[in-house]
Order: structure tokens, then C-alpha cells, then sequence
């Protein structure tokens, strides 16, 4: 058997390119392991850190930067809009939350009552809808910030997202989809760059490998200025190539986060990141 | 006298092709490295640019490399016709660069 998914894993590599349909387990063994072969030299747990992992300049400045991270700011915002509000129920966070301690592990999880894939911002809102208060922006600000003290009293707990079942394996394969398909006027696919093109430089931008991509989200970007979600990343990538970006928690985007963060299982939450 | 005005009417001609020519090479790098148009350097190393990536082989030699033209342009008009997986834009099928500018372009990647 050990043998077998061997096989199939290396028959996988050898057209990591093109979509595959050996079913999640495979195909997660065959993304691990391309990247694995790829870097040799780094450590497998490493592949959290983006592209800090794969280059020892950037890497440097990255860890200078980490003495004093910028999104700590954030990190504290969000404890007191987790602990503090109460919506006009009387009701708080803790509702439907709890501590918040640990709870990042839990998304996304493909909800089959709901028929669709649940991350952790999505249920944010839906906490806040379920007791009166009006949605929050996906992308940046207090939703952000929310995430980012979620994240960060996750910080080293295990990604494991759990496919299983018809419907979410269809979710799964929508996500991988549109992880595969070119688009935009530049006609670039998220592999283009983030996996025949990892490590290698896009003008002066070395590209980071997607493995481990979902576990450091959310991010406080240098260029932002500001403290943003997973999906204000997808949609920057997006128009980068100048394709249509899409709101947060989108379906598509939504399916994509469940995909790429089915890939990255067993590595470790390390939100929030801070990046260039 | 007839010989004379000729003469010196194929000096101009000659003149002038000269200069267009100069010309073209110069639009076609222009158009090569601006970040709006080409943007070649995003991923190829080309001449004098600078900052360029290295994603994609480095472009020299094409006269040696290239002999044909057609194939230069077929390259950047649609790259997905020589590799369907390819990741270098294809500027012409997605109008990016219409048939004069990678004409010119091709006339700068032939001074290489
Ligand atoms: C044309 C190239 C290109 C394409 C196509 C592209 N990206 Fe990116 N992406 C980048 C660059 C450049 C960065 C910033 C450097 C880095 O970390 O890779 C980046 C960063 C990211 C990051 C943040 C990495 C980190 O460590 O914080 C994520 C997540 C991401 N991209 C996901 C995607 C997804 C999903 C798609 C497809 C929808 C996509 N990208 C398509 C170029 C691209
Ligand atoms: C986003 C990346 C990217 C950009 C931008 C890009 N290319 Fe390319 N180019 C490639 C890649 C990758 C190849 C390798 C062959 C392939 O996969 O199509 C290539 C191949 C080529 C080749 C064939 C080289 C050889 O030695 O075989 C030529 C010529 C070329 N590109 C010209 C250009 C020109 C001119 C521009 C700008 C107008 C350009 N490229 C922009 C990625 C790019």
C-alpha cells in the first residue's frame, strides 16, 4: 500500500503542472513532496515562514523586523473588540466562541448542513449577524484584527483540515481548480507562480512556494500599511495579473482557502505574519 | 545630372531607413522594459535592464539563437503555441502589445 501511494505520489509529481484527479490524499503527498524535493535544504516545518524560508537575505530582515512586529498593535486591538463588544443582545464573542483560545484549528471546516466551506472570518460575521450586529469587512480592519488575536493564541497548534464526504471534496475541488486556471490578461495561474516558480525572482520579488501559505494569515503587510486577511492577499494576487478579484469570503476564494490549507496539514499555525 | 539627383536621393533614402531603423531598436527596447508594456524584465535578464527577475532564460544571442523572425514572434505574440503550459504572457492573443510594437521588439532582441 505504502508503495503503491508512492508510486502514485511520484506519477502525481510528474505532472504537478496539470489538474490532477488522484483525490486529496494523493495529491497532498505529491504538493508536499514537490516542494520537499525542490528545497532540499529546507526544513520541512520551515515552510510557514513563506519566502523567509527560502532566501537568507530577505530572511535576515525579516527576523530584525520580528523584534518589534508591526502587527502587535493589531493583536491587541483585536483582544479588546473580541472581549469587549456587546452586541445589542447583551451577548459577546464569547458566545460563540468562547475563549478563543485554540480555536483557529477549527476552520475551515466544510459545514455539510450549510453546504459550504466555513473559515474562521466567515464565522466572525455570521457570530456577529446571529446577534444583531451588522457584518463586518472582510479584508482589512477590526475583522482583521479579530483574526489576528484569534491566530495568535493558535500560534503552534496543528493544521487539520479534514476532507471527507462528496460535498466537501467537491468544495476541494473546486478550490483546486482555481488554483490551476490561468487567468487575467497576463494569463498566470496561482501554480505558475507559486509553484514551477517558487524561489525564483519575478523582477526583485523572489517568489514564496504555496506550501504553508494559510499559516500565517492574517498578514501585516509593509505595502498595506495595515493588517489584512488571507483574502485581501488572494484578491491582490488577482489583480496583479490583471484579473477580476473577487469580494472576501467569495465562494471561490472561500473553496481556494480549503484547498491550499488541505495542502499545508501538519504544519503549524504561526499568525499573525508580518511581510514586506 | 540625372546621376547626381539619384545619387543623392538614395543617400537620403538610405539615410532615412537608417534612422528609422535606430529608431525601432530604441522604441523596441523602450516598449521591452516599460513596467506597462513589456515588462520582459520581469522575468528575463535583457541587456542593460536592470532589476530584472529569473524566472524565464536569459535573452542574448538571438540572431544565433533565433535565425527566423517568425518563430520571435510567434514567441511573444502567443507563447502558448510553443509551450501550452507556459507562464510567459502571451501579448499578442491578449492584446497587450499589438503587431508593430512586438515587430519592434524583435527588431531590439536582434541587437542582442
Ligand atoms: C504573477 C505572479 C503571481 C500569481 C499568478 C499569483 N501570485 Fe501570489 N504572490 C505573488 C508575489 C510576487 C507575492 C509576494 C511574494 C511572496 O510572498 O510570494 C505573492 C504572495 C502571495 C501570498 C502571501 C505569501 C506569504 O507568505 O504571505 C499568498 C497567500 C498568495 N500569493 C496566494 C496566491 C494565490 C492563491 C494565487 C492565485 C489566485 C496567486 N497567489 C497568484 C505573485 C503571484
Ligand atoms: C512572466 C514571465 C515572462 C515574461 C513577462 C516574459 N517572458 Fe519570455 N519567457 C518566459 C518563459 C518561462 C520562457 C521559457 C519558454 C516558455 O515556457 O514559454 C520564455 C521564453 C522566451 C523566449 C524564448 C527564449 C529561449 O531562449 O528559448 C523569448 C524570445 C522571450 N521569452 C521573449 C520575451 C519578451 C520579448 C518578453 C516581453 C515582451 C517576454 N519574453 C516576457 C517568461 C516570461
Amino acid at each position: 500500500m505504502k508503495k503503491l501511494v508512492f508510486l502514485i505520489a511520484s506519477l502525481a509529481l510528474a505532472l504537478y503542472g496539470t489538474i490532477l484527479f488522484a483525490g486529496p490524499e494523493v495529491e497532498q503527498a505529491a504538493f508536499k513532496a514537490y516542494f520537499h524535493n525542490k528545497f532540499p535544504d529546507v526544513d520541512k516545518a520551515d515552510f510557514i515562514n513563506g519566502v523567509y524560508a527560502l532566501d537568507k537575505n530577505a530572511r535576515e530582515q525579516w527576523v530584525e523586523i520580528e523584534e518589534f512586529p508591526p502587527y502587535e498593535i493589531a493583536i491587541d486591538e483585536g483582544e479588546l473588540l473580541f472581549n469587549n463588544t456587546r452586541f445589542t443582545d447583551g451577548k459577546s464573542y464569547g458566545h460563540c466562541f468562547g475563549t478563543g483560545q485554540h480555536l483557529r484549528k477549527k476552520y475551515p471546516y466544510f459545514d455539510e448542513e450549510r453546504a459550504q466551506v466555513i473559515t474562521v472570518e466567515l464565522a466572525i460575521n455570521d457570530c456577529r449577524e446571529k446577534h444583531g450586529a451588522k457584518p463586518l469587512k472582510y479584508k482589512i480592519g477590526d475583522l482583521a484584527k479579530i483574526s489576528a488575536y484569534l491566530s495568535y493564541h493558535s500560534r503552534g497548534d496543528v493544521i487539520d483540515v479534514i476532507v471527507s464526504g462528496s460535498a466537501a471534496i467537491q468544495a476541494y475541488n473546486k478550490g483546486k481548480e482555481y488554483y490551476y486556471t490561468k487567468r487575467g490578461q497576463l494569463n498566470f495561474a496561482c501554480v505558475d507562480c507559486h509553484v514551477s516558480s517558487a524561489g525564483k525572482r519575478l523582477r526583485t520579488e523572489i517568489l514564496s512556494p504555496s506550501l504553508g501559505h494559510v499559516s500565517h494569515f492574517p498578514v501585516y503587510r509593509l505595502k498595506w500599511g495595515s493588517i489584512g486577511t488571507l483574502h485581501r492577499r488572494f484578491s491582490g494576487c488577482n489583480s496583479q495579473v490583471r484579473a477580476k478579484s473577487q469580494p472576501g469570503q467569495s465562494e471561490d476564494y472561500r473553496n481556494l482557502e480549503f484547498f491550499l490549507s488541505y495542502m499545508s496539514n501538519d504544519l503549524k499555525f504561526n499568525g499573525p505574519g508580518v511581510r514586506r | 545630372m540625372f546621376f547626381l539627383i539619384s545619387l543623392s536621393s538614395t543617400y537620403a533614402l538610405s539615410k532615412g531607413t537608417l534612422e528609422t531603423e535606430t529608431t525601432r531598436v530604441e522604441q523596441g527596447e523602450k516598449l521591452a522594459f516599460d513596467r506597462k508594456k513589456g515588462n520582459c524584465l520581469a522575468c528575463h535578464t535583457i541587456g542593460v535592464g536592470t532589476m530584472s527577475g529569473n524566472l524565464a532564460p536569459p535573452l542574448f544571442a538571438m540572431r544565433e539563437r533565433f535565425p527566423n523572425p517568425e518563430k520571435l514572434v510567434q514567441q511573444i505574440s502567443n507563447s502558448l503555441l510553443n509551450n501550452e503550459d507556459s507562464i510567459m504572457p502571451p501579448f499578442g492573443l491578449h492584446g497587450l502589445l499589438n503587431e508593430e510594437q512586438i515587430s519592434k521588439i524583435v527588431d531590439y532582441l536582434y541587437t542582442l
